[in-house]
């Protein structure tokens, strides 16, 4: 097995990592940063449980290679609230009742970052649409949703 | 005390944010997975039947062994003792065949997921195919093969029926009246048969358990479940061993919806880590096996009857119900029983005949899912009524509240039923889809149709199914609830907190209700299931609160020489009425009250017990399903939604859903709603979508792309969810479960629905878009 010697920034901090050329970036931020916020559902791309933003964009972290990561910024759920200040799609999914058993809880909150980072003012059908590869089998999705625009519109 | 008093409250139907929601949204909430346990942990594989129906000849296990990394090999040669929640009709590894496929029929052990994996592949297994049963009709036929030969002599409690020398592991009945008397004098009948398909609970977290046993034994097992102290017990009774030697310890569930309930995999790891002492042994389920080695939702037929006199009045209900159990039925025939009491729906009838039978098949293993059975009985009888309404010529709501099941009518198995808020249910959700009013749809291709639903389902458990709770308190008078009740997203430890702090008189900030839930040290609860915590570990909390409450009062009357019923708590603040004194509970709850002049101290640390267990259950006659009281009660509701159907394609559009449920109490409203909105969405998406497509035994369709479940693009423009409230005499300040019962009426709610836009009836869900556009091609309505 073959090892790689990477840098990155997660997070705001600087890491350096030795990686099995096999190992996903979702196993190197559970097993090696011990960044377990960040789900694993499938390991198949197909629930996004583990999205985390690689380079500003919405990634499933099962499908990326961590070696491929040298020199990237991936920010986690851990990355989104500062000093302790919730991110604002954080309050408003706590707000709108968003959060059953939380397990998709921070795939759906990167996703939604994302978005409000792209397009600060989506329409419902948008924040819809962002959302769809974000499986939540508790919600309904109903208040998720809400809590989107809800952000959308407090950061007005 | 288990009757609270109804009166002004600051905490019992008020809306408190959730206790657990700010470490899920900043990803600190740790869930099994997330647990380090360092160098030394294993990781299992299994070795899985590829057959549906064989007989084991051979294992050779040597390849595996001898690859490097490997540490243990297992087979059921080595744990010879079946177990089982219910029934005790399972192995925790295939011993001499395999019933399904997936079945476990070896164990690895090794220092990586992918060496166990390497494993299991080296492992040779010699087969002996069988013929199998893939349909619940021709199993419970004497032409098909016996599946368990040895059904007489598996350990069974008193309240389940096996048939022996047939796959028939639960025959229940219920013989109320004499319906066969009654059709002569029907206006109108109704048959029809319906078939209700596999599916699957999905939860977004897959199942997931590590053991590890200590140099004398005693066995430690996290895992992400919904049953800590009945896996405790199931365990201990498949190794032979007390309960005292093994502590299971189940951190927050990513979802579970009953498929982390009982005993599945979690066996595995325990077994495998008994002969890699010191080591913890980690097995993760992967999404295809998570979709069918684990528990499903069983299939049904029913073959279904009603008949009705010429005002519309129910005189006959006939309800055969063919459950496809799978090759284990270790929890499914409960379910059967459940669907056996409950099997006329929630309709008054004086002429009932329920036959539920839980067959043993070679398909995936059936077990709790949310509503136990309630979605797959209802998917039948509740079109049924509907069509029985359509015949007799009534609107199907008013049919609806001409039958539906009333306080003091006597249920199909003799019990008296217990105010239920239906009626009102059906008013809310008829109302909020402006029912019997034809409203056009928004294109000349569409059809627009509105459909109802009306649904019951009583708690399925043993009768004696207990609760307890402790209340602790601590310096900063901050109070600890310790249960053993599951926080799995229902927001149950959000309702803990809020009827501790009613029920003790301190602020709803300073309760702590935190997990993981240890059977070493979190008080006995049965299980996370049946929509039961609520009412049954909300009883157990309330009464240790009260005792603490006591506790606390009673130290102060001491020290102050005053009567206990002159002082009370408000707000973490024990007063007097009489003398206006008040003192904070802050140290005294630990350190106690000085007497005056240094003379001693009164109390000590305070810490208040609380049990419930209902006493009143009683059994029902194997031959006519009749008893007092087979059931504590039942939640009732309706369900109703405003859809149009395209034509070109078969596609239906849900433009509003309404759900009213009666749960005695919201203890917290907005929680209730929550669950009332989710679950609509679970039961819409196994209503259009969901279908785990079973050839031979082998499910086609093992994944996410493959088994569509909701998302975002899917769910309805409006949902709406109403409460209903009439109070359960022995709840919580009224209060009765409602976690599962959302999702029972929803797939009759959009069949009906889709037939009162189109005029064609498509009975048997998925109600996809490809099977709607054929049903319409067929009756001529799109050519």
């Amino acid at each position: 097995m073959s090892f790689h010697r990477i840098i990155l920034t997660v997070n705001g901090s600087t890491e350096q990592v030795d990686v099995p050329g096999n190992m996903t970036l979702l196993q190197m931020l559970r097993e090696k940063l011990a960044l377990t916020g960040t789900k694993n559902g499938c390991a198949a791309g197909e629930c996004g449980a583990c999205t985390v933003l690689m380079n500003g964009e919405p990634v499933n972290s099962c499908m990326v290679l961590a070696a491929e990561c040298d020199g990237a910024e991936i920010v986690t759920v851990e990355g989104l609230a500062q000093d302790g200040q919730l991110d604002i799609v954080q309050q408003t999914i706590i707000d709108e009742g968003g959060v059953q058993c939380g397990f998709c809880t921070p795939g759906m909150l990167i996703s939604a970052r994302a978005l409000l980072n792209r397009n600060p003012s989506p329409t419902e059908a948008e924040i819809r649409e962002a959302l769809v590869g974000n499986l939540c089998r508790c919600t309904g999705y109903a208040r998720i949703i809400s809590a989107v625009k809800a952000a959308a519109e407090a950061t007005q | 005390m288990t009757t609270a008093s109804i009166k002004e409250t600051t905490n019992i139907g008020v809306s408190k944010p959730r206790v657990d929601v700010r470490e899920k949204v900043t990803g600190a909430a740790i869930f099994t997975d997330d647990i380090q346990f360092g160098a030394g942990l294993l990781y299992a594989r299994v070795k899985r039947s590829p057959y549906p129906h064989a007989i084991i000849k051979r294992i050779d296990t040597s390849k595996a062994k001898a690859l490097p990394g490997v540490k243990v090999v297992v087979t059921g040669e080595d744990f010879p003792h079946r177990t089982g929640l219910y029934l005790k009709d399972r192995y925790i590894f295939a011993r001499d065949r395999v019933r399904f496929v997936g079945e476990p029929v070896a164990g690895v052990a090794a220092i990586s997921e992918e060496i166990a994996q390497k494993a299991t592949d080296l492992i040779e297994v010699e087969y002996e195919v069988l013929p199998g049963v893939h349909d619940p009709v021709y199993g419970a036929s004497p032409e098909a093969p016996l599946l368990h030969p040895d059904l007489g002599n598996y350990e069974v409690p008193n309240f389940i029926f096996p048939v022996p020398n047939t796959n028939i592991s639960n025959h229940f009945k219920v013989r109320k009246g004499d319906v066969d008397a009654a059709w002569s004098q029907c206006a109108a009948i109704v048959e029809h048969t319906f078939r209700v398909p596999h599916v699957q609970h999905v939860p977004i977290e897959p199942h997931v358990a590590i053991a590890q046993v200590d140099g004398e034994g005693n066995i430690t097992l996290w895992a992400s479940s919904q049953s800590p102290f009945a896996q405790r017990n199931l365990i201990a009774k498949s190794l032979n061993m007390p309960e005292s030697k093994i502590r299971v310890i189940a951190p927050l569930i990513g979802g579970g919806f009953g498929s982390k309930a009982g005993i599945t995999m979690e066996a595995i790891p325990v077994a495998i880590a008994m002969k890699a002492k010191g080591h913890p042994v980690k097995f993760r389920l992967t999404r295809e096996e998570e979709f069918f080695t684990n528990f499903v939702r069983q299939g049904l037929v029913a073959k279904i009857k009603v008949g009705c006199d010429k005002d519309g009045r129910l005189l006959a209900i006939q309800n055969e119900m063919y459950w496809d159990g799978g090759g284990y039925t270790d929890y499914g025939v409960n379910i059967t029983r459940a669907g056996g009491y409950s099997g006329s729906g929630p309709f008054d009838c004086p002429n009932v005949k329920v036959d539920s039978m839980c067959v043993y098949t070679n398909h995936p293993v059936g077990g709790a899912y949310r509503g136990f059975g309630m979605s797959e009985v209802h998917t039948g009888i509740v079109q049924a009524m509907h069509m029985l309404s359509e015949k007799i010529g009534m609107d199907f709501a008013e049919f609806l509240k001409l039958n539906v099941v009333q306080e003091g009518d006597k249920i199909l198995t003799g019990m008296t039923m217990h105010k239920t808020g239906i009626k009102e249910c059906i008013d809310k959700v008829t109302q909020a889809v402006n029912w019997g009013i034809k409203e056009p749809p928004s294109a000349p291709n569409k059809r627009r149709g509105k459909g109802l639903a009306v649904m019951w389902k009583a708690p399925a458990m043993p009768p004696n199914a207990g609760s307890s709770a402790l209340v602790k308190l601590n310096e900063d008078a901050s109070v600890t609830v310790l249960i053993g009740g599951q926080e799995i997203g229902q927001g149950s430890f959000t309702a803990m907190a809020q009827i501790a702090a009613e029920s003790l008189g301190v602020p709803f900030e300073s309760v702590k209700v935190k997990g993981p839930i240890d059977t070493q040290y979190s008080p006995y609860e049965w299980q996370t299931v049946a929509s039961r915590l609520t009412w049954s570990m909300g009883n157990a909390v309330r009464n240790a609160a009260l005792d603490a409450r006591k506790k606390i009062i009673d130290m102060v009357a001491e020290a102050w020489g005053e009567k206990p019923e002159d002082l009370d708590i408000k707000d973490g603040y024990v007063i007097s009425y009489k003398t206006e004194e008040s003192i904070s509970l802050k140290d005294i709850v630990v350190y106690g009250i000085p007497k005056p002049d240094y003379s001693g101290w009164v109390g000590g640390p305070i810490v208040g017990s609380g049990n419930f267990m209902p006493t009143y259950v009683t059994g029902l006659d194997k031959e006519t399903g009749q008893g007092e009281r087979a059931v504590v009660h039942y939640t009732t509701g309706a369900q109703a939604v405003d859809l149009e159907v395209d034509l070109d394609t078969g596609q239906i559009t849900i433009l509003k859903a309404a759900s009213a449920f009666d749960v005695g109490k919201a203890i917290n409203p907005d929680l209730v709603k929550s669950q009332i909105e989710g679950g609509f969405v679970q039961g819409m998406s196994s209503a259009i979508f969901e279908e785990m497509k079973l050839v031979n035994g082998v499910m086609q369709n093992p994944s996410f792309v493959d088994y569509r479940i909701a998302t975002t693009a899917d769910i309805p423009k409006v949902i709406e969810a109403y409460i209903v409230e009439a109070p359960q005499d022995d709840g919580p300040w009224g209060a009765r479960g409602v976690g599962e019962h959302p999702m029972v009426p929803t797939i009759a709610c959009l069949a009906n629905a889709i037939y009162d836009a189109t005029g064609v009836r498509v009975s048997n869900p998925p109600l996809s878009a490809e099977k709607i556009y054929l049903a319409l091609l067929d009756a001529g309505v799109v050519k």
